[in-house]
């Protein structure tokens, strides 16, 4: 009786697991889907689900006119270098926090917090104006300093909790055993947290992909990148859902396939230390 | 050095090289939209013409376009060479000397051939600062086969008491057929558009001569009124998030039988590879108050225009000189068919008879740009210019808050006098806020 029970409920949640994982995916879904679409089928009422004349017009269309390589590059070293520069400022910065806290610790970590509240858009004029007398306009450095400076405060929250769960009597030995500031982080801090880094890592390599407010304002023609590809078919006067679905799920499927082939590090870095 | 290398290096080699040498490049900011798509298919007649001359596009979305080249033209940060903008920016841009004049495009150019309306939308003290690529105004598509049914027949000049009455009998909410579809989604581009429209026909206006707000006038009560009885009783379910491009699905579907919005739609809907209802379409121009003239003066065009602070002025110019002659007319026409021309910029297309036999809508079309009086659209007096919109710096934000309002009421959440009320206190509040009124 109590097994049956036990599978019973076990058959309950796998299709409610099942069925939210599905509405959650559909949007994405429904994109593919009207990306093989014609534009008529596309906008069908009542709307055709898989009983439409499939083709691939629609990528060839986009191919055509946008230079998607580039915008891929593009987004590929933005993303990456802004990922790999927050690190690298996030682990010295998290290690000092997570085991040598000061008595303002837990306020500047309120106040790294706070400046995610912050609108971006209210910023938009001086970080523009800083960026034209730089000359760091439509380039992918200034993108990478921007996307660095707004993922910095998840960054180095997530490595701080990480780190707050590894014991300090372990680099206490290591300092024992003559080890110097750099090389306890570099030899015993960061190998023991890699979980963590890596979900940290793969988190904001995904937030800066999908990054669609500075990438698109400070960018023109030569360091756009995925975000600004699926904007330029956004039209105002004139349906083109098809072609604006098969510019978006070439954008999202790199992404995607990372997403799938790394979903193992992503959960077990987000759920790390929440059971011991 | 490996063979990949080699062959890497002299694949470099060849690129620099299909460069011409000096060229120079200018960056181009564009909409989506399928006229200015053309125009980049068509950049290898323009190269051949001018190799010389390197273009590059930036294409965005309409309103993260404009954000855009806003921020961009108002710090000077000399991004772009060429920008496309609305007749709403123009005015506005010269006069804040962000522009450059447009005023001798060389002896070919024939500026005079512009029509006038769309001319003078785009001038400032006498002088032109950017240059119209294709201009629309507002017009009514209605279904002739359920107007046929409903035992009407479209009168010359169709007043809102006409449009009321077919509205009714063309509804048939069982088969899915809803007599009118309006815009319905909040923004001073989107139902704000078709209400200021609609107002002006109805003898409404925005601000009287002291800027003071008019939204607790008879005249603005019965523009709301009309509006959402029309929507609430013969539209779709669900309109107060339609904007040009759901109405345009819906009409296209064969879900509505009559239609007011940009003129541009009509080569959508007579379109047979887009539309289900093509051989059904029929134009009537934007409905009056009876007894009235006022057309609504919806007028809009997408212009090319030339930043002050672009530093590559010459180059610019040539550009927008080519997109905008007689000739890229013809090099269209030629290539895509004469139907396809950019329209409602230059009086040589409506005076050429091929182009009014191969497309139905080029005479209604002209016909309501040349009724679109952007320099008094009211029918009372008022201290601005415009169309469907006011030409004021402010308009934007008061334009999408006053939206907003009038979108609550269509989806039901308050009633049209609350509606009112509240757009005649924000805006105003934000009149007062920006100096109204000022001398």
């Amino acid at each position: 009786m109590a097994r049956a029970s036990t599978t019973q409920r076990k058959a309950v949640v796998t299709v409610c697991a099942w069925a939210v994982g599905l509405v959650i995916f559909f949007p994405i879904l429904w994109t593919i889907l009207t990306s093989f679409k014609s534009e008529v089928d596309a906008i069908a009422i009542p709307p055709k689900f898989l009983n439409f004349n499939w083709t691939l017009d629609n990528y060839h269309d986009v191919q055509e006119r946008s230079r998607y390589f580039l915008h891929f590059m593009n987004s590929v070293i933005i993303s990456l270098g802004s990922t790999i520069l927050a690190l690298i400022i996030a682990i010295p910065a998290a290690w000092s926090m997570a085991f040598v806290p000061g008595r303002r610790t837990k306020d500047i970590l309120m106040w790294m917090l706070s400046t995610k509240m912050l609108p971006a858009v209210g910023v938009l004029v001086p970080i523009y104006l800083i960026f034209r007398d730089f000359g760091l306009l439509d380039t992918r450095t200034g993108l990478i300093i921007v996307l660095t400076m707004m993922n910095l405060p998840i960054v180095v929250w997530m490595l701080y909790t990480y780190f707050k769960e590894i014991p300090g009597e372990i680099l206490e030995a290591a300092r024992m055993d003559g080890a110097t500031l750099s090389k306890e982080i570099i030899y015993i801090l960061t190998p023991m947290a890699v979980p963590g880094i890596a979900s940290t890592l793969l988190l904001n390599v995904i937030l800066s992909w999908n990054e669609a407010f500075w990438t698109l304002n400070l960018t023109a023609a030569n360091s756009a990148p995925l975000s600004a590809f699926i904007a330029s078919y956004s039209s105002p006067e004139g349906l083109f859902y098809a072609k604006l679905s098969a510019a978006s799920t070439m954008a999202i499927a790199p992404i995607l396939i990372l997403g799938w082939f790394s979903q193992k590090q992503l959960v077990r870095g987000l759920t790390f230390g929440a059971v011991k | 050095m490996t063979i990949t290398m080699r062959g890497l290096l002299g694949a470099t080699c060849l690129a620099a090289l299909a460069i011409p040498a000096g060229a120079e490049t200018i960056t181009v900011a564009t909409v989506n939209n399928g006229d200015m798509i053309r125009m980049q298919r068509l950049m290898p007649e323009f190269n051949a013409e001018h190799p010389d001359i390197q273009v590059e596009w930036v294409t965005l979305e309409e309103n993260i376009l404009r954000q855009r080249v806003t921020t961009d033209i108002a710090t000077r940060g000399g991004q772009y060479d060429v920008l496309t903008i609305g007749n709403y920016e123009v005015p506005i841009w010269a006069k804040q000397n962000w522009l450059a004049p447009l005023d001798d495009m060389g002896d070919d150019y024939d500026a005079d051939d512009f029509l006038p309306r769309v001319a003078d939308a785009l001038t400032v003290d006498g002088t032109m600062y950017a240059a119209p690529f294709y201009a629309e105004s507002a017009m009514l598509m209605y279904r002739t086969d359920l107007l046929e049914k409903a035992g009407l027949t479209m009168p010359e000049n169709p007043d809102w008491d006409f449009i009321a009455e077919a509205a009714e009998k063309m509804t048939d909410k069982s088969a899915g057929v809803y007599g009118i579809c309006l815009r319905g989604k909040a923004g001073w581009g989107e139902n704000i558009a078709l209400l200021t429209a609609m107002s002006n026909s109805m003898g409404a206006r925005w601000f009287d001569t002291d800027w003071k707000p008019q939204f607790d006038s008879p005249e603005w009560k019965a523009t709301l009124d009309n509006y959402l009885n029309l929507m609430t009783n013969y539209g779709p379910p669900g309109a107060s998030s339609n904007g040009f491009n759901e109405n345009l699905a819906l009409f296209q579907t064969g879900k509505c039988g009559m239609w007011m919005d940009a003129t541009v739609a009509a080569a959508f809907v007579s379109n047979p590879d887009e539309s289900t209802v093509s051989d059904h379409v029929s134009y009537a121009p934007f409905p009056v108050m009876a007894g009235h003239e006022n057309h609504g003066n919806w007028l809009w065009s997408w212009n090319l225009a030339i930043p002050a602070t672009s530093t590559k002025q010459e180059a610019a110019k040539t550009f927008v000189a080519w997109a905008t002659s007689k000739e890229y007319s013809a090099l269209v026409a030629e290539k895509d068919g004469i139907m396809n021309v950019p329209p409602g910029t230059r009086s040589s297309l409506y005076a050429n008879q091929e182009y009014l036999d191969a497309a139905a809508f080029a005479t209604p079309t002209l016909n309501a740009i040349e009724s679109a009086d952007t320099q008094s659209p009211s029918m009372q007096e008022v201290p601005y210019t415009g169309g469907q919109f006011v030409s004021i710096p402010e308009f934007q934000a008061i334009g999408t808050a006053v939206g907003q309002v009038f979108s609550a009421a269509l989806a039901g959440s308050t009633t049209s006098d609350q509606a009112l009320s509240a757009a005649q206190s924000l805006v105003s509040r934000e009149m007062s806020r920006a100096g109204y009124p000022k001398n």
